[in-house]
């Protein structure tokens, strides 16, 4: 099990990168009156067939050259059925893959959110080619972060440049 | 978000944008796979963003890739210099993404201590 949701984001999320996603977004919505917690990534990468779906959840089964497992997705099912969650994945060859994830937020099994603010910056300066939009509520509050939006504001000033980095650090921190 | 702000930094920024879309100086790239993120890959690619931030060191680009096959060796950094040998560093953590920032990216300087491979 990871340590944190957050963990499983970025992982969830390399394997969106690594299926050629132009496109990802990210939803986190925490409902304490409902007691739940979910988490949605969905990309507009490569997808997979039917045949490569079911083998995804097997933590044996890896499309990537050079290894032998692929723990990604099988962990983040593991950590939402442990708390009484669920787990659904839908991809449509040539379209993209959603993930969809729910959790008992009150599970004392249920990791942290973690990081969510170096989660976030890390994803977006480590994958400068890639559009992010996250979308992260707890409660009544909401919190919204498009890079697409910010990309075209830059006017050809790369995402990861420093100043930018220190912008988006102060946009997460005086936002969430 | 303030837009003033962001408008004020990107035009403070083109100008050294034009070097940096060339050619950047130095390329660290963070591997990210199961096995480095559980092992503290995030913390160690965020501390190298905040020691280049730092100094504001614009040729020098951070991005991450999947996994290496090394995961006993997790987190792993590499270091793409032009014209300088490749440099794998391993079981890194934020003390020596630190290092690599002061020693290897600023004075040149390869932290033999904790490479893995120099190729």
């Amino acid at each position: 099990m990871m340590d944190e949701i957050a963990s499983h984001i970025i992982d969830i999320v390399a394997n969106s990168v690594s299926a050629k996603a132009t496109h990802i977004s990210v939803d986190i919505t925490q409902n304490t009156e409902k007691n739940l917690l979910t988490l949605r990534i969905k990309d507009n990468g490569v997808g997979m067939d039917e045949t490569t779906k079911q083998k995804v959840l097997d933590p044996f089964y890896t499309t990537k050259k050079g290894k032998k497992v692929g723990l990604g997705i099988p962990l983040l099912k593991g950590t939402a059925e442990t708390t009484n969650g669920t787990f659904c994945l839908s991809s449509i060859t040539g379209q993209g893959t959603e993930i969809f994830a729910t959790f008992d937020l009150s599970h004392p099994d249920l990791p942290p959110l973690g990081n969510i603010r170096d989660t976030i910056l890390v994803l977006v300066v480590g994958n400068p080619d890639t559009d992010f939009c996250f979308c992260i509520k707890a409660d009544a509050k909401e919190f919204t972060l498009d890079t697409k939006e910010i990309k075209n504001l830059l006017d050809g000033v790369p995402i990861n440049h420093p100043e930018v980095i220190t912008f988006l650090t102060k946009c997460i921190d005086e936002n969430m | 978000m303030n837009l003033e702000e962001l408008k004020k930094i990107r035009e403070k920024a083109q100008k050294d944008v034009e070097l940096r879309q060339k050619q950047a100086r130095i390329r660290i790239v963070v591997g990210m796979g199961t096995s480095g993120i559980a092992a503290g890959a995030r913390d160690v690619l965020k501390t190298l963003l905040e020691e280049i931030g730092r100094r504001n060191l614009t040729d020098v680009i951070v991005t991450q890739t999947g996994e290496k096959g090394l995961a006993s060796q997790e987190p792993l950094v590499e270091v793409y210099e032009e014209g300088k040998p490749l440099v794998v560093y391993g079981n890194m953590n934020q003390e020596r993404a630190k290092r690599v920032v002061v020693e290897h990216v600023v004075n040149g300087n390869p932290v033999t201590e904790f490479a893995l491979e120099v190729m």
